[in-house]
């Protein structure tokens, strides 16, 4: 059988997966398309939250990142992990006690304000948007490599998918096709990299392959890596760096802004007790780790074979000839994110660094500028093929990239579209509307919300690449802060809530664009964006951590001016902390 | 849920910060200390070609960040059963 059958016979088999669960799981009712019924048994929860958290970021990116950046990029590992204590000791149980449906709901509620309410709605819309881009890009790409489509028709048919699941069956439908996509992107994701272990270390287990000894050459494999790539004119992968300032802020910022992205914290509303919200931020946290345990291993070893592929007979020896370079070299130039350019005409592929400080080697060995560019994220899903694996791993990659992008876009698109029925179409512009209508308008929205992220998918804007820092940029500094005070402290009120959220909200936007441009509009920048010109350091990426702490407090001071919030509102507060009475999820 | 409650709220609500509390020490201790700020000071504990504070980084602290969610989830269910505010 061809690679091309094998890689539709996997993603074809996925998706008539998916299909028949949302043939099987449909909503009958707002509280079906909103929080699939308040009934998800925590585990259920956890794996639904590990998909719908874990994005073509998590799955293609971020793996090539940490090749890329070795230990300094080590922050995104700790960064997407370590949100989700804060969901379960700061966030999850209390919203989930507040049982209602969305995120925005729970701020126009205790804040007694439908302004805050709306900018709520607004933070989330963007946040979530500008996320969804990046699923739908990232599937257009998977399917361009494996499945031999124009990416825009990939595109197509990933839409039309989601399109059946989750205007259907709503978050019942995305729950139990996030259960399925999980077990789909973890099982592909793993199994190519406990080959590449074994291969490399004889250890079946990545993460202790990681730190085990490199067969070949008798040394620690991390002693190893760093040996070919400093030899290269690399930096050393596990070396330290300098600015602990930026890497602790850019871990912060991920952290809180995981912590308060609404996709993500409205699966917590699916649980039927406070006590299954706190299990199931631990049970979601156990399914990612086995990824982001995973992912640090994958990089260090892909990024070791690369090299030894390049440079079979070592650093020291020419590298390999263009004309003998191994099929996959050959299959990822076709897609354009294999470049190859023979800039000192020697026919061999000479990958280094060009740097000023390797330049004098560069030079004595007749070597006149990199020649090899590889993109960072083809790293996942060149894996196997770099490992020579058999042909089923390779189609097992693709559906597990596109199981992991389809599963987030979902759990976006439905924290947009409740957000637009639920919190503007119900909560105000027509609060009479039946349940009926409701589930109807939620319907609509969703499709329309489909079109819209499909839209932009196909055309994405020219700041895509930047739009995880602003997604996680808008959660840390508007809605995190503002859900945690609204939970522990009974002195914030709408006024200081207000003020806090448009502050942090400001300042963040503001320090992301005198860096990359007024709305990413390109040569809009103030300053370059350079280490040199960051303020203390701090980087564009950094800054949502600060912008926390300029809402909380900002949030602080306006609301011990002003007066106390109302006796009824301090009563919700108070209820909010307290488990007993949690029921099920409504809306009224 | 205001008045009338037969639990001693306030206990309640300060033993669930403390818990918190002590949690996010040890949170930030394994990712911001032992992977980032005090990495220099861990670097003469070697592990398999590199230091601890490597391992924290891309390891330790994740299966830190678990035990840390399963131990408050099952103290605070034990808290709340204590106070009589669990669920039925």
């Amino acid at each position: 059988m061809s690679q091309f059958a094998i890689n539709i016979m996997f993603v074809g088999g996925s998706f008539l997966l998916y299909i028949a669960i949302a043939i099987w799981a449909k909503a009958g009712s707002t509280s079906d398309f909103y929080v699939a019924g308040g009934g998800v048994h925590p585990i259920t929860n956890g794996a639904a939250i590990g998909a719908d958290w874990m994005s073509a970021a998590s799955f293609i990116s971020m793996a090539g990142l940490i090749a890329a950046g070795g230990y300094a990029n080590s922050t995104f590992l700790m960064g997407w992990t370590g949100g989700y204590v804060l969901l379960a000791m700061l966030l999850a149980p209390y919203l989930r006690k507040f049982g209602k449906f969305t995120v925005p709901e729970f701020i126009g509620d205790r804040f007694y304000s439908k302004n805050a309410r709306l900018v709520a709605v607004i933070c989330l819309i963007v946040a979530s948007v500008t996320y969804v881009i990046g699923q739908m890009a990232g599937a257009g790409v998977a399917f361009s490599r494996f499945l031999e489509v124009d990416s825009t028709v990939g595109l197509m048919i990933a839409a039309v998918v989601v399109f059946i699941y989750a205007v259907m069956g709503g978050m019942k439908g995305i729950t139990y096709t996030q259960v399925a996509q999980y077990c789909v992107l973890i099982i592909a994701y793993t199994i190519p990299a406990v080959f590449i272990s074994l291969q490399l270390t004889g250890n079946p287990l990545p993460p202790l392959g990681l730190f085990s000894t490199h067969v070949d050459s008798g040394m620690p494999i991390l002693d190893k890596l760093n040996q070919v790539i400093t030899d290269l004119g690399f930096n050393e992968y596990t070396a330290d760096i300098d600015n602990k300032l930026n890497m602790v802020l850019f871990t912060l910022s991920l952290m809180i802004g995981t912590a308060g992205l609404p996709h993500v914290i409205i699966r917590f509303f699916t649980v039927p007790k406070v006590a299954d919200a706190r299990w199931s931020a631990g049970w979601a946290l156990v399914f990612i780790a086995l990824l982001y345990l995973t992912a640090p291993a994958v990089a260090s070893m892909a990024r070791l074979n690369l090299m030894t592929t390049i440079y079979p007979d070592g650093t020291a020896a020419e590298p390999i000839q263009y004309d003998e370079r191994p099929n996959w070299i050959k299959e990822w130039e076709v897609t354009g994110l294999i470049q190859f350019t023979d800039k000192n005409e020697d026919g061999r592929i000479q990958l280094y660094n060009d740097s000023e400080a390797f330049a004098p080697t560069a030079e004595a060995r007749g070597w006149n500028g990199n020649e090899l560019v590889v993109n960072r994220d083809i790293l996942v899903l060149a894996n196997p093929e770099i490992a020579n694996l058999p042909g089923w791993v390779i189609g097992l990659i693709a559906a597990g990239g596109l199981a992991a992008a389809l599963s987030t876009a979902a759990g976006l698109l439905l924290a947009i579209s409740s957000a637009v029925s639920h919190d503007l179409i119900k909560g105000s512009i027509n609060p009479a509307i039946t349940e009926k209508g409701e589930l109807l308008a939620a319907r609509i929205s969703m499709a329309v919300a489909i079109v819209v992220a499909t839209w932009l998918g196909a055309n994405p804007p020219g700041f895509a690449a930047q739009v995880v820092a602003l997604a996680f940029g808008i959660a840390a500094a508007s809605l995190f802060p503002a859900l945690m005070m609204g939970i522990f402290s009974k002195r914030v009120n709408n006024k200081g809530a207000i003020a806090g959220m448009l502050t942090g909200l400001a300042f963040t936007l503001v320090y992301i664009f005198v860096y990359k441009g007024w709305l990413f509009i390109p040569g809009t920048a103030n300053l370059p964006d350079t280490p040199e010109n960051w303020v203390l350091g701090i980087s564009p990426l950094s800054i949502g951590a600060v912008g926390a702490i300029v809402n909380f407090a900002v949030a602080f001071i306006v609301s011990n001016a002003t007066e106390e919030p109302p006796v009824e509102i301090q009563e919700l507060v108070e209820s909010v902390r307290y488990p007993r009475g949690a029921g099920q999820a409504t809306d009224h | 849920m205001s008045a009338g409650h037969s639990y001693d709220a306030e206990a309640y609500w300060k033993a669930n910060l403390r818990l918190i509390f002590g949690s996010l020490i040890v949170w930030a201790l394994v990712s911001y200390g032992f992977a980032i700020l005090l990495r220099p000071m861990l670097a003469g504990i070697p592990i398999g070609g590199t230091d601890l504070g490597f391992w924290f980084a891309q390891q330790g602290s994740i299966l830190t960040f678990i035990a840390l969610i399963f131990h408050y989830a099952w103290r605070m269910n034990k808290i709340d059963e204590k106070f009589g505010v669990h669920e039925e």
